[in-house]
């Protein structure tokens, strides 16, 4: 007995002395994703958690230039765009090749974008392709020479260049995609600084430096993303060493790091915008001085830095702060104003009428959304607005927004990321996007104004003219207050100390290329 | 035996073509679709459509049943449309990596409940007893989940000696020895509820055989007391406890949804979870259908082996 005992005891001490724990490689960086990706085929995903691997495995014509989200040339060196708005000529990038080997050129652009928009495509079946909308107004890609390609849209569209920095524009192999089909997705070739060695199914996915990377080589060797679901898990394995980068770290953790040398922590705002949608068809918020005191009397500073615990930044409009070409800085965000409500609710003649308000258990930027919910309520209630919570799973709760809220709510909490300052007003507060139109403008505002300026700077080229049409429109929506503006998402990670060079952009995407950890 | 067998197999078969009908019939009725789940803020109606028809997914929903059944009888589960890839060749790994660990958290749980419930019914309301008892009554009330994290905190964030989550190490990994060493702290949380129950089942048993009149006869026969217990007490109170550990071979499958969320263990709760959040209806179904086939033939395995050890049932 006393000897099996011993042999046990032996048996786990050399378990527990195992020299596989903890610290990580040098030169290797170990990523905690949120999730195991559905696949690396930049067409057919479209969550975020995916776009991490992505953009550091694939290049697009465009991409965003560091810390801002304003595009500079990738793959296409220059372009020209024709007067009218309708042709975008690429000059390509001379001397690329994808990490398969073949070569970069214009038929591969070609191939690319007939791929996912054309449905006589032979390899159109390798989707579906989700967010192939992006490039709706794309009518034909012409391949002018080798290394020249010309877009005809159907229409001018300002945010085309932008829609190409985005994941769903970037540029895959078409000789990889040949040979694998459907599987491409599990055997991704693409031109970017880091090359696809492998995938373990639940486990980790693996890529390494590419040594002949166009823009110069990675000083990484290798990153390896780790799905880890369980966000608690996660902050475990971080403090346990077995994490390099961790991102969409939980408020109530965040400062444990900041209290530690170990660690570094980034901040950084994004394209997000944080709203309610109010309903303007029927019911009290149809006056805009109840919806202007709806935004007096929510208090976003409390809902920011202690329901949010600082993790967000108020919001003054529509569109977020991190456009900033777009982005009107004269805007100041409604403060918080109990008196000056409680003033236009009574001047509205507003008599108390209960309030159906949607609020979501969670979802995609949806941060905190039953605390929120349940401040937002509070603080109407203050000023004598009864407010009634209805609490739905995330895609009920679509199910029941996106449709439009007439004869169901008067509010509803909403959340967007976008790409550029033209998505979310274009989508949800035209007169021409109520959701019987296919668009998202729940909540029914509409002003002649703003839909004129929408589709203007829609269809300007110039980047300073459409900057002036945005700013016009922030002005005109901020004071008709369809939405109660409450919160931009600051994205949030934790690095060990010894990661070099790592910063977070506002396009949310997690860019390695220069990121460096010699030890 | 054999024609026993068989017959239990063959009623197994009803049961699990019911459990699919409901598993569709649920799917179908919790709002949302895969579309809308893929779509997120971009579910539009019209781009929800489309994408339901890419995927297949604009037939009725008894139409896709029956392609499903009829696929499956040529050993196809589908393609998961979430995961892009065969939904059997997803099942079958994480199903071998569940059995790993609800094999192991079930073979703990038994050798220690029996040893427990031993010890305390015959230590009864000794030293031995009080603490057993104390400590199962913790290990039965401690929701596993949270018990889980505690010991990540304590055994492998605090003092090094345990990985955190996974099966193998990132770097340098694979081996059984690894896989001991990950199986470690999932195994025990998995195991400390079943444990509890096992042990207290085998408390009351033992003390109910230990008190009839045979066990006085051989004690008054000048047999040794560790003779008397483990030949004639246990194995009479076995047959009364190994039924309850079939039905804890369920809870223990079932409690891996949590667990294999906590450890990120690869699962085939991890991805039910994720599955249903997904509405990836292929993959539940197919899950399921694998985890009630397991629990089906756990069942019989204990009916069996209870058979084999109770002469009165044969």
């Amino acid at each position: 007995m006393r000897k099996l005992l011993a042999a046990a005891f032996g048996a786990l001490s050399l378990l527990m002395a195992s020299p596989t724990l903890a610290q990580t490689p040098p030169n290797v960086a170990i990523v905690g994703q949120i999730a195991e990706p559905k696949s690396l085929d930049p067409a057919a995903v479209t969550a975020v958690n995916d776009f991490r691997i992505l953009v550091n495995v694939y290049d697009g014509l465009t991409r965003y230039r560091d810390g801002t989200l304003e595009v500079e040339p990738a793959l296409a060196e220059s372009w020209e765009i024709s007067d009218d708005g309708k042709t975008y000529t690429f000059k390509l990038r001379d001397g690329v090749t994808f990490h398969d080997g073949s070569d970069f050129n214009a038929e591969a652009v070609k191939f690319n974008f007939d791929r996912m928009l054309k449905e006589d495509h032979p390899f159109h079946d390798t989707g579906p392709f989700p967010l192939a909308f992006f490039f709706s107004a794309v009518e034909e890609v012409n391949v002018i020479d080798d290394m020249t390609v010309e877009f005809k849209l159907n229409a001018p569209y300002a945010p085309f260049l932008s829609n190409l920095a985005y994941p769903t524009g970037l540029i895959v192999s078409p000789a990889a995609v040949e040979e694998y089909g459907k599987d491409f997705g599990r055997h991704p070739s693409g031109t970017g600084a880091f090359k696809f060695e492998e995938w373990e199914a639940n486990a980790k996915v693996v890529v390494s430096r590419n040594e002949d990377y166009w823009d110069g080589a990675a000083p990484l060797e290798a990153i390896v993303y780790r799905p880890i679901t369980d966000a608690n898990t996660r902050i475990a394995e971080m403090l346990a060493g077995g994490l390099d980068i961790m991102v969409e770290v939980p408020p109530d953790s965040l400062q444990q790091f900041r209290d530690n040398a170990d660690y570094k922590v980034l901040e950084q705002a994004g394209p997000h915008v944080w709203f309610l949608i109010l309903n303007l068809k029927e019911g009290p918020f149809s006056d805009k001085l109840v919806r202007q005191a709806a935004n007096y009397a929510i208090d976003k500073k409390a809902l920011t830095e202690n329901v949010l615990q600082g993790t967000a930044d108020i919001a003054a409009g529509p569109t977020p702060p991190a456009f900033a070409w777009a982005y009107d800085e004269s805007l100041d965000p409604y403060p918080y104003d109990p008196e000056k409500a409680k003033e236009l609710l009574e001047e509205a003649g507003y008599d108390g009428e209960e309030l159906t308000f949607y609020v979501t258990e969670g979802g995609s930027g949806m941060l905190d959304p039953i605390a929120m919910g349940t401040a937002i309520q509070a603080d109407l209630q203050k000023v004598g607005m009864s407010v009634k919570i209805e609490t739905y799973e995330w895609n009920t709760f679509l199910d029941k927004v996106n449709p439009g809220l007439e004869g169901k709510a008067d509010m509803a909490e909403m959340a967007w990321m976008t790409n550029d300052p033209d998505t979310l007003p274009y989508l949800a507060l035209r007169s021409e996007a109520f959701p019987d139109k296919g668009g998202f403008n729940s909540g029914y505002y509409s002003n002649p104004k703003v839909d004129e300026l929408l589709n203007a700077a829609r269809e300007a080229t110039d980047q300073d003219e459409r900057a002036k049409l945005y700013k016009e429109m922030q002005q005109i929506v901020h004071d008709d207050a369809p939405w109660v503006f409450v919160a931009n998402w600051k994205q949030n990670a934790v690095t060990k100390a010894s990661v070099e060079n790592f910063k977070l952009q506002p396009s949310f995407f997690l860019m390695l290329q220069k990121v460096a950890k010699p030890q | 035996m054999g024609l026993y067998i068989a017959k239990r197999l063959l009623a197994a078969i009803p049961v699990l073509f019911g459990l699919t009908i409901i598993v569709f019939v649920i799917m179908s009725m919790i709002p949302g679709d895969p579309a809308t789940a893929i779509l997120g803020s971009y579910a539009t109606p019209e781009n929800v459509e489309k994408l339901n028809r890419d995927l297949g997914l604009d037939k009725s929903m008894v139409q896709q049943y029956f392609i499903w059944i009829g696929n499956l009888f040529q050993g196809d589960l589908g393609r998961s449309y979430s995961l892009n890839k065969p939904v059997l060749d997803e099942v079958l790994s994480r199903f071998n990596a569940t059995l790993i660990l609800a094999g192991t958290a079930l073979v703990i749980c038994s050798v220690l409940g029996l040893i427990a419930g031993v010890v305390s019914a015959v230590r009864q309301f000794g030293l031995a007893d009080k603490v057993i008892t104390f400590i199962v009554l913790i290990g039965i009330s401690a929701p596993s989940f949270w018990l889980g994290l505690i010991l990540i905190l304590l055994f492998a964030v605090k003092i090094k000696l345990f990985p955190v989550s996974g099966m193998y190490a990132i770097y340098g990994g694979g081996g059984s020895l690894d896989l001991l060493h990950h199986l470690f702290l999932p195994a025990m949380t998995l195991a400390v509820v079943a444990t509890g129950v096992i042990a207290r089942l085998t408390r009351t048993a033992m003390l109910e055989v230990l008190r009839q009149d045979y066990i006085r006869t051989a004690r008054a026969k000048g047999l040794s007391e560790s003779k008397v217990i483990y030949k004639h007490a246990f194995k009479a109170a076995l047959v009364s406890v190994i039924p309850v550990i079939g039905i804890q071979a369920g809870f223990v499958l079932g409690g891996a949804v949590y667990i294999e969320t906590v450890f990120q263990w690869p699962g085939i709760g991890s991805m039910l979870v994720t599955a249903i959040s997904t509405r990836d209806l292929l993959l539940v179904q197919g899950g399921v259908l694998v985890v009630a086939a397991a629990y089906v033939l756990f069942n019989l395995a204990a009916d069996v082996v209870q058979t084999i050890i109770d002469p009165r049932l044969r």
